[in-house]
C-alpha cells in the first residue's frame, strides 16, 4: 500500500501549480472568461508546451502518461486554479476516443492535439437523452462509399473552437440499444451541420449541434460499426475521474478561501472562525473533503478495471463528490455571506465549477442509480 | 381548530384572483417565472397598478391610504400574488420606511413622504449594512457630525437592494461614537442626488446587478431628515426589521417554484420515461413537498397569532429559516431538474430577442437562480443570526 506520488507526478503537479499560480490568476481568469472564445490560446499552448496533454495519453499514444492518475493529478491542479480552458473536452473525451479507436490516418491527429495544436470536442448527448449513454436517436445511414448523418447534439463544449466533432450516431437498433452505435469524425465547415454557440454559466463554451444529412466518407468512422459504445463508456469513464478531480480541486480552493475569510473577517468584535457554530461547520466541510479525496483515488485507481466494476467505482466517486461539492460549495458561501455571492470575489467561480460540475456526464441521482445497477450485476 | 379558509377570506381571495387574472400581464408573468430581470418600467408598472386597486399597502391605515387589512388578507395576498407570478412589491418605502415614519415621526414627515410612496415618486433604499458591519449590524461606522441645522455624513453602506433606481435612502448612521454601540445610532433620511453621495453596482455571481455600493462624502443633510430622536435609530431599527420579517416564510414562491419543477420533470425524459416518474427524483420532490405542508401551516398558524394582535416572536426567525430552506432547496431540484441544460448561461442581449431559448424553455434561469437565492438564507438577518434570536430567548445565551 502507497499513496504517494509518484517523483515524475510530483513533479507535474508541482510545475503545473507553479505555472497556474504565476500565470492563471482572477484577473486573467476574469479576462478570460469575458472574452468571445471563453478561452486563452495563449494559455493553452504555453500549459501544452509544459506537457500537461501529454501527461494524459500513454507512451504508445504519444504522451508520457495516460494512466487514473495522471488524469487526476493534472485536473486536480486545473480545477484548484478554477481553469476554464476545455483539456477534459480536447484531450481526455477527443484525444481519448481517437487514441482508442482510430486508424493510423486518424491516429496522426493525436500529435497536433498533444502539441496544443487542435481542439476536439465530442458530440454525443441529445436533446431528449438527458444523461443516458446509450440513447442515440441521431443516425448514420450508409450512401455508398459515404455516411450521411441526421439528428441533434445538446450543449456540445468545446464544439466552436474544435478541428473535427467526434459524433455519435445509429447505425442500426433501437434508440436506446447498446449496440449500433458508431462514432464520426465530422469536420466544422461540413455541409448541413450548424452550430449554435453560446457561453456557459461556470465558463467556458458549448454549442447545440445540428445534422441536416450531413455526408461524411466511410473513412471518417472511428473504429468498427455500431460498436462505439464501449469506446464511449470507457472514454466517459475517464472524463469522470477527470470532473471528479478538478472538482476536487475546486473544492480545495473553496475551502481555503472560507478558512481565510474565517479567520481574517470580525464580527462582534472577534474574528467569526471564534463562533463555535462555524467552528464545526467548518470542521464537517474537511471531513467532507477527505472523503471527495478518497474517492477520486477509488476512481482514477480503477479505471483499468474491468468495465462495470470501473464504472461502479465512478459512480460511487460522482455520487460522493456529488454531495459533498454541494455542501462545500453553499456553506462557503453561507459563511462568507454577502461577500460570497458577488462576482468579484473569487469564490463565486469555484462554487460555479463545483456545481455545474454535476451537470455533465451523469449527476448526483444519475450515478447514485447506477451504482445501484452495477452493484446489483 | 378548523383548517379551511371562512367565506369571508375566500371571497377575498377570489377577489385578489380576479384582480391578478385582468392585471397581470403575460410579459410580465414570464419574466417573474423565467428569472428575467424586471426593468425600473415592469417594477413601477406594477407598484403603480396595485396603488390605482388601492391595494398597495397592506398594512398601512386607511389615512395614509393603507388597506387595513388583517395578518390572514395580507397572508392570502402574498400567496396568490406569488402563485400568480406577479412580481415582488418592491418593500423600501412601503413596508420598511412607512410603518417606521408613522410609528416615529413627525407629522411633517408623514405627509410629506406617504403620499410620495404611494404615488411612486419617491423610491426608497435601504443604508444598513457596511463592508464591516452585516451580521453585527450595531458595529456600523458612517458617521453624522451635526452643525447648525445641518447633518454632515460620511462612510459607507452596502448590499444596498435596488439602490440604482432610487432617489432616497434611509441610513442608519452613529451620530454618538462614545456611546455604547447601539445606543449612538441614528435615523437619518438622505436624497441620493446630493452633492457627496456615489453609487457603484456590485454584480453577483449569477451575473445580476441588483446590489449596491453607497457612498457618503461630506453629504449635507437638513436636520429635519432626523427621524425620531437623536441616538434612539437602533430601536426603529429593530422596529424596521420586524416588518421586513412579515411574509419571509415565502410560501407562496415556494408553491410557485414547486409547480414549475413539476412542469419541468414532467418534460423532462430520463432513460424514456418522464424524470417526475423516477424513484429518486420523485423522493427528493416528495421530501421537500411535505416540508412545505408543515411549514405553510406554522405560518398560517403565527399569522392568525398575529391576526388575534399576539406579536410574533421567535416564530419569524424559525420561519425565516425554515421558508428559506425550504426555497433554496426547490431552486436545486430546478436546477437538477433541467440536467444538461442547466448549463447554459442565459445572457440577455447577446441572444437576440426572437430567437427561440437553449434547451426547454424553463431550463435556461434555473442555474442563475439557484445561486441568486443562496441571498435568502444571508439576507435580512442571516440564519445564523435568526438561530442565535432563538437561543438567545429560549436559552437566555446559556448563562
Amino acid at each position: 500500500m502507497n499513496f504517494e506520488l509518484t517523483e515524475e507526478r510530483r513533479m507535474l503537479q508541482d510545475t503545473l501549480r507553479r505555472f497556474l499560480s504565476d500565470r492563471y490568476d482572477s484577473a486573467t481568469r476574469n479576462a478570460i472568461m469575458a472574452a468571445p472564445e471563453g478561452m486563452s490560446a495563449e494559455i493553452w499552448s504555453a500549459l501544452a508546451d509544459l506537457g500537461v496533454i501529454g501527461a494524459l495519453f500513454s507512451e504508445p499514444d504519444g504522451g508520457y502518461g495516460g494512466e487514473g492518475f495522471d488524469i487526476a493529478v493534472v485536473f486536480e491542479e486545473l480545477g484548484r486554479a478554477g481553469v476554464v480552458e476545455p483539456f477534459l473536452d480536447t484531450a481526455v473525451l477527443g484525444g481519448g476516443l481517437l487514441a482508442a479507436l482510430g486508424d493510423e490516418r486518424q491516429r496522426a491527429l493525436l500529435a497536433e492535439v498533444i502539441e496544443g495544436r487542435l481542439h476536439l470536442a465530442l458530440a454525443h448527448y441529445e436533446p431528449g437523452s438527458r444523461y443516458d449513454m446509450e440513447r442515440v436517436a441521431t443516425t448514420a445511414t450508409a450512401e455508398g462509399d459515404a455516411v450521411v448523418l441526421t439528428g441533434a447534439k445538446a450543449v456540445v463544449v468545446n464544439a466552436e473552437a474544435a478541428g473535427h466533432l467526434i459524433v455519435s450516431a445509429r447505425e442500426s437498433g433501437a434508440v436506446d440499444d447498446p449496440g449500433g452505435i458508431s462514432l464520426f469524425l465530422v469536420p466544422p465547415g461540413s455541409k448541413g451541420l450548424t452550430l449554435r454557440g453560446y457561453p456557459l454559466i461556470s465558463g467556458g463554451r458549448a454549442a447545440e449541434v445540428t445534422l441536416e444529412g450531413v455526408r461524411v466518407p466511410a473513412s471518417a468512422r472511428l473504429g468498427a460499426a455500431g460498436e462505439g459504445l464501449a469506446a464511449l463508456r470507457r472514454a466517459l469513464a475517464r472524463a469522470n475521474v477527470a470532473l471528479a478531480a478538478e472538482t476536487l480541486g475546486a473544492m480545495e480552493t473553496a475551502v481555503e478561501l472560507t478558512r481565510e475569510y474565517l479567520l481574517t473577517r470580525h464580527q462582534f468584535g472577534r474574528p467569526i472562525g471564534s463562533f463555535q457554530a462555524l467552528q464545526h461547520r467548518f470542521a464537517d466541510l474537511l471531513i467532507e473533503l477527505e472523503q471527495a479525496r478518497s474517492a477520486v483515488i477509488n476512481a482514477a485507481g480503477q479505471l483499468d478495471a474491468p468495465a462495470d466494476e470501473r464504472d461502479r467505482q465512478i459512480s460511487a466517486a460522482r455520487n460522493l463528490i456529488g454531495r459533498a461539492g454541494r455542501l462545500v460549495a453553499e456553506e462557503s458561501i453561507q459563511m462568507h455571506g454577502g461577500i460570497g455571492m458577488t462576482q468579484e470575489y473569487d469564490l463565486a467561480h469555484f462554487a460555479r465549477r463545483i456545481i455545474m460540475a454535476d451537470h455533465r456526464f451523469g449527476d448526483t441521482d444519475w450515478h447514485l442509480e447506477r451504482f445501484i445497477e452495477l452493484s446489483a450485476a | 381548530m378548523d383548517l379551511n379558509y371562512t367565506p369571508e377570506e375566500l371571497a377575498f381571495r377570489d377577489e385578489v384572483r380576479a384582480f391578478l387574472d385582468e392585471t397581470l400581464t403575460d410579459d410580465i408573468r414570464a419574466k417573474v417565472r423565467g428569472h428575467g430581470q424586471l426593468t425600473k418600467a415592469d417594477m413601477e408598472g406594477w407598484h403603480a397598478a396595485l396603488n390605482a386597486r388601492g391595494w398597495l399597502a397592506p398594512t398601512w391605515p386607511k389615512e395614509w391610504g393603507g388597506c387595513e387589512w388583517n395578518a390572514v388578507q395580507r397572508h392570502i395576498f402574498e400567496e396568490e400574488c406569488a402563485m400568480a407570478d406577479a412580481p415582488r412589491v418592491v418593500p423600501f418605502g412601503l413596508t420598511m420606511l412607512g410603518p417606521v415614519l408613522m410609528k416615529y415621526g413627525t407629522r411633517e414627515q408623514c405627509e410629506r413622504y406617504l403620499p410620495r410612496i404611494l404615488s411612486g415618486e419617491d423610491w426608497w433604499c435601504q443604508g444598513y449594512s457596511e463592508p464591516g458591519a452585516g451580521s453585527d449590524l450595531a458595529s456600523l461606522r458612517t458617521r453624522a457630525v451635526r452643525e447648525g441645522d445641518h447633518y454632515i455624513v460620511n462612510g459607507q453602506k452596502t448590499w444596498t437592494t435596488l439602490g440604482h433606481f432610487a432617489n432616497r435612502i434611509f441610513c442608519l448612521v452613529r451620530t454618538d461614537p462614545d456611546a455604547k454601540p447601539q445606543e449612538g445610532i441614528s435615523f437619518l433620511l438622505i436624497d441620493m442626488d446630493s452633492p457627496g453621495v456615489e453609487i457603484r453596482p456590485i454584480i453577483l455571481l449569477d451575473g445580476t446587478h441588483e446590489v449596491n455600493e453607497v457612498f457618503f462624502d461630506n453629504v449635507k443633510v437638513p436636520v429635519e431628515n432626523l427621524v425620531g430622536e437623536e441616538n434612539r435609530g437602533w430601536t426603529y431599527a429593530k422596529y424596521l426589521l420586524m416588518h421586513e420579517r412579515t411574509g419571509i416564510a415565502g410560501v407562496g414562491f415556494s408553491r410557485a417554484g414547486l409547480a414549475m419543477v413539476r412542469r419541468m420533470a414532467r418534460a423532462e425524459m430520463h432513460k424514456g420515461q418522464p424524470l417526475l416518474e423516477n424513484p429518486h427524483f420523485a423522493a427528493r420532490l416528495a421530501q421537500v413537498e411535505i416540508d412545505l405542508m408543515a411549514m405553510a401551516t406554522t405560518n398560517l398558524r403565527i399569522v392568525s397569532q398575529a391576526a388575534a394582535g399576539q406579536a410574533p416572536g421567535v416564530e419569524s426567525s424559525m420561519l425565516k429559516i425554515k421558508g428559506t430552506v425550504i426555497r433554496q432547496e426547490i431552486n436545486d431540484l430546478a436546477r437538477r431538474a433541467a440536467g444538461p441544460y442547466a448549463l447554459p448561461f442565459p445572457s440577455e442581449g447577446l441572444e437576440g430577442v426572437n430567437e427561440p431559448p437553449i434547451g426547454p424553455e424553463d431550463a435556461g434561469p434555473v442555474a442563475a437562480q439557484y445561486f441568486n437565492n443562496r441571498k435568502l438564507s444571508i439576507f435580512g438577518g442571516s440564519n445564523e443570526i435568526q438561530r442565535n434570536i432563538i437561543a438567545k430567548v429560549k436559552l437566555g445565551g446559556g448563562r
